[in-house]
């Protein structure tokens, strides 16, 4: 029956406790107003008919309410509606009061993307990892103008206000992926402005977050091998990529931003300003590391410092790895095993 | 459209639209049928605006990515259909055109309280208008017609020019609503009690207290905005201790109102259409008055009802919640009056009435939805997605567009004297009511499914819905379109009206059609209330 009433209402998937509560009284209030409007249609083309006015006007009665017919019109939504605002709310006072065994974890959002930080632990981009079965506290703020975080499968979303921060509350029952919308509209890339949930069963959640304690990257997620890895070139990249602040305009999701983003940059066919195209191979990554406005990829503005003599040989190697590794995803990978983080070193 | 008995060759020579064919006699005149008139000329003109750019988003959604604009071209292009809708079209559509042509027609007055003021009103909406869409096409302000901080305060569009036109504007509803509350109150013909008075001058009347009250805040906003722009006074700031809530707070006090500024006329039009379509008097006249008054004060506070998602203390939510329950409250009231007004009566299928039958049924579906945002809980799903877009289009959309071409059918013999082909009427009124469901039910399901607003590019599996929508506007463009153009051609072609061809007992209907410059040679007499059908002796015994 939930799942029916479910599909037909178009209501995404049931993504934590919170939806499944809150769907039950979407379904009783649209069935009531189905009801109800079925029942006003009904009145009023059965008036029409009945009281169709032939060829001229007939007389009609005067007919004005009694008493207890006005009070029935009021009593009868009234009482309704106070009933669905006591349910109502009872779910919002809940939705907004997070137990006290809640992880918490920061969101900051920032013109167009999430940011995640767990308290003392690792942050990532646009991806949030959480426990299955255990609520988690969000706590929510932004570093420029409104937004708001919204998880269709979880029912609810919260603004992220600058300067100040605001809270809510979920518990995913099992592991899956949820997608992160932002519903407050920000400017030009609002509708770019997405992410993930993914919900890892809580053995799972440990072991990722252990890894991204001791800065284990891509390789030591589940799913992948358990055992750290030495540290490879591309896993240097990434170190590299963040205190060199690369990463504050390219991003590693997919999504553009000042820069092109680096997700499946290495071997894409690029257009550029005023026009030709470029093969992103490592000769162009390294150049444009180098010589950012030699060559400015169409629809991005020539902003781009050089690093020439910031970045050594190596390190700019390691940049190029990094980008290599970075792919989209592709059929049966899942989306804790993309490189959709950046672990950030104490 | 039912002929009337003896059809006259032409219009009475002495109506007010043969009182000077000069476009001075016009840009002068104090005449508050002619600043009706214009009034009408203008906010048709603008409704069309806003279509268009409506168009231009449904083109633009009818694929992911990239269809006919890029974001910024989309971001502005939404800001001018809310900015023109809102303020160029909804605001003053009701109460500007058909309030000015009718109040004084329907009280047995000569004129509004300020007919110099009147004047004065067009003029301030023509440059408030001018200055906001100068604005638009010059630098075009993505903002959304919200304006929220700080992004507001912060974009690289020009947001200044449009701030100022609407301000400006703001005056002109302002003065609007002064002149009706005097004019009610002072010029009411002898034995016309309050209790005597059309519903839609109630309506209208209800309308005027909250665009007195609610526009100065209004203003106050916007020039808030202005400031923090121009010279960062750090009002909606927190890096300077302002607080960016603040500005919804003040926003929506006015903009709630507002909703009311743009439904509660149509509610006074469906009153009149309702009884005199189906020849009954109101099933209850004094619930229908209340409940006007009702909505006009308790509508002053539900603002926090669209800030259940930002922040507000929870104690905050849960008054505004309950609040906005006796909101829907009234809606519902008059709802099952207009209803009970068909029983027994004499129901004539034209134009109006079929309007009035998609606006009863539209309101009620979008209260219900509005009903359902009001539970606090379920907002939280809805908020700032297709759904809030859906829900008050069936509101501004599906009551008050319906309820103003309901008006502009109803009473176009009563200002042009002539008569429209009532068959095509018929049938454009089906397909603009088939239109209505089929662009604006997907993006309910839209909402539901989690669509967020003001998106110019979505993930994949939205589109479904998104071409249904698409396909419904154009098809409620088209009907928009015919009634246009035999509207434009019954001005010119259309069988000449009569004094009263729809048999109305309203009492705009006491003055001849077109009615003459000063409405009435001699003050009509009022012995009963209005649309009043029954002989005397058919009175029910149970009545009020």
């Amino acid at each position: 029956m939930n799942e029916l009433l479910r599909r037909l209402f178009f209501l995404p998937e049931q993504g934590s406790t919170f939806a499944v509560k809150v769907d039950h009284l979407h379904y009783f209030l649209f069935l009531t107003t189905l009801v109800v409007a079925t029942g006003i249609g009904v009145t009023g083309l059965t008036f029409l008919v009945r009281y169709h006015r032939g060829t001229a006007p007939t007389p009609t009665p005067r007919v004005v309410a009694p008493p207890w017919l006005e009070g029935l019109f009021i009593g009868v939504p009234l009482s309704f509606f106070l009933l669905w605002f006591v349910l109502g709310f009872r779910q919002y006072v809940w939705v907004s009061s997070p137990p006290r065994d809640a992880l918490d974890v920061y969101v900051t959002g920032k013109q167009w993307m999430w940011k995640f930080t767990y308290p003392g632990g690792p942050s990532a981009i646009d991806t949030l990892v959480v426990p299955a079965g255990r609520p988690v506290r969000l706590l929510i703020t932004s570093r420029d103008v409104i937004h708001s975080f919204y998880v269709p499968d979880f029912r609810m979303k919260r603004d992220a206000v600058p300067g100040r921060y605001t809270e809510i509350w979920f518990e995913a029952p099992k592991p899956g992926r949820h997608l992160v919308l932002c519903a407050e509209y920000c400017g030009l890339d609002h509708s770019q402005m997405r992410g993930e949930v993914v919900v890892l069963k809580p053995a799972d959640f440990e072991a990722w977050r252990a890894a991204q304690l001791g800065g284990v990257p891509v390789a030591g997620l589940p799913g992948a091998a358990t055992k750290p890895q030495p540290e490879s070139m591309a896993v240097r990249g990434e170190h590299v990529a963040a205190a060199q602040g690369c990463l504050q305009c390219h991003t590693i999701t997919g999504a553009p931003h000042i820069g092109p983003t680096w997700l499946g940059l290495y071997g894409r066919r690029e257009p550029l300003e005023g026009g030709g195209v470029v093969l992103a191979d490592e000769a162009y990554l390294t150049e444009s590391m180098m010589d950012p406005l030699a060559k400015v990829v169409a629809g991005y503005v020539p902003v781009m410092p050089g690093y020439h003599g910031l970045l050594s040989a190596e390190d700019a190697g390691a940049l190029v790895e990094f980008i290599k590794s970075l792919q989209p995803t592709r059929p049966g990978v899942t989306a804790a095993q993309e490189p959709a983080y950046v672990p950030i070193r104490r | 459209m039912s002929p009337s008995a003896a059809e006259p060759e032409r219009l009475p020579p002495d109506n007010y639209l043969a009182d000077g064919h000069t476009l001075w006699s016009w840009l002068t005149t104090k005449d508050h049928k002619r600043i009706g008139v214009m009034f009408l000329g203008l906010t048709l003109f603008f409704f069309f605006m806003g279509g268009v750019f409506a168009l231009a988003l449904r083109i633009e959604l009818l694929t992911p990515g990239r269809t006919i604009m890029g974001h910024l071209a989309y971001n502005r292009m939404f800001t001018l259909h809310g900015v023109t809708m809102v303020w160029l079209f909804m605001i003053p559509a009701i109460p500007s055109a058909f309030g000015n042509f009718l109040v004084p027609l329907m009280i047995g007055a000569r004129d509004v309280a300020f007919p110099r003021l009147n004047l004065a009103s067009v003029y301030l909406y023509v440059l408030g208008a001018s200055i906001a869409l100068w604005g638009m096409f010059e630098g075009g302000a993505d903002t959304g017609w919200t304006f929220y901080t700080p992004y507001s305060t912060t974009t690289g569009t020009a947001v200044l020019p449009v701030l100022l036109g609407v301000f400006i504007i703001g005056f002109s509803t302002i003065v609007t609503g002064l002149n009706f509350i005097a004019t009610v109150h002072t010029l009411r013909a002898p034995g016309l009690g309050w209790m005597k008075l059309p519903l839609f001058v109630w309506a209208v009347y209800g309308t005027a207290i909250i665009q007195v009250l609610a526009t100065p805040v209004l203003g106050m906003v916007l020039l808030l905005v202005a400031l923090e722009r121009v010279v960062g006074a750090g009002i909606f700031d927190p890096a300077r201790g302002g607080d960016p809530l603040l500005f919804q707070h003040l926003f929506w006090f006015y903009s709630h109102p507002a909703v009311y500024i743009m439904v509660l006329p149509s509610m006074g039009v469906i009153s009149e259409a309702v009884s005199a379509f189906s020849r009954k008097n109101a099933l209850s006249y004094r619930m229908i008055v209340y409940s006007t008054l009702g909505i006009s004060f308790v509508g002053f506070f539900t603002w926090g009802h669209h800030m259940f998602a930002s922040g507000q203390s929870t104690f905050g939510a849960g008054a505004f919640g309950a609040m906005s329950m006796l909101v829907a409250i009234f809606t519902a009231i008059k709802i099952f009056s207009w209803l009970g007004t068909l029983y027994r009566g004499s129901i004539a299928v034209e134009a109006p009435l079929i309007y009035t039958l998609g606006f009863m049924f539209f309101l009620f579906f979008g209260g219900m939805i509005g009903v359902a945002y009001a539970t606090t809980s379920l907002n939280l799903h809805w908020h700032d997605t297709y759904s809030v877009v859906a829900h008050f289009h069936f509101i501004m959309v599906g009551a008050t567009v319906m309820a103003f071409l309901a008006a502009l059918h109803y009473w176009f013999p009563k200002m042009f004297g002539r008569t429209f082909p009532g068959k095509l009427a018929n049938g454009a009124a089906l397909l603009v009511i088939f239109g209505f469901i089929a662009t604006f039910v997907p993006q309910f399901l839209l909402g539901n499914l989690g669509m967020p607003r003001r998106y110019a590019d979505y993930p994949p599996h939205f589109q479904t819905l998104h071409v249904a929508s698409t396909t419904g506007a154009s098809l409620l463009a088209f009907g928009l379109l015919c009634i246009a153009g035999y509207l434009a051609w019954s001005l010119r072609y259309g069988a000449i009206a009569g004094d009263d061809p729809w048999g109305s007992e309203g009492f705009e209907w006491k003055s001849q059609s077109p009615p003459p410059t000063h409405n009435f040679p001699v003050t009509p007499e009022y012995p009963t209330g209005p649309h009043e059908y029954a002989p005397r002796e058919a009175e029910v015994p149970h009545a009020a």
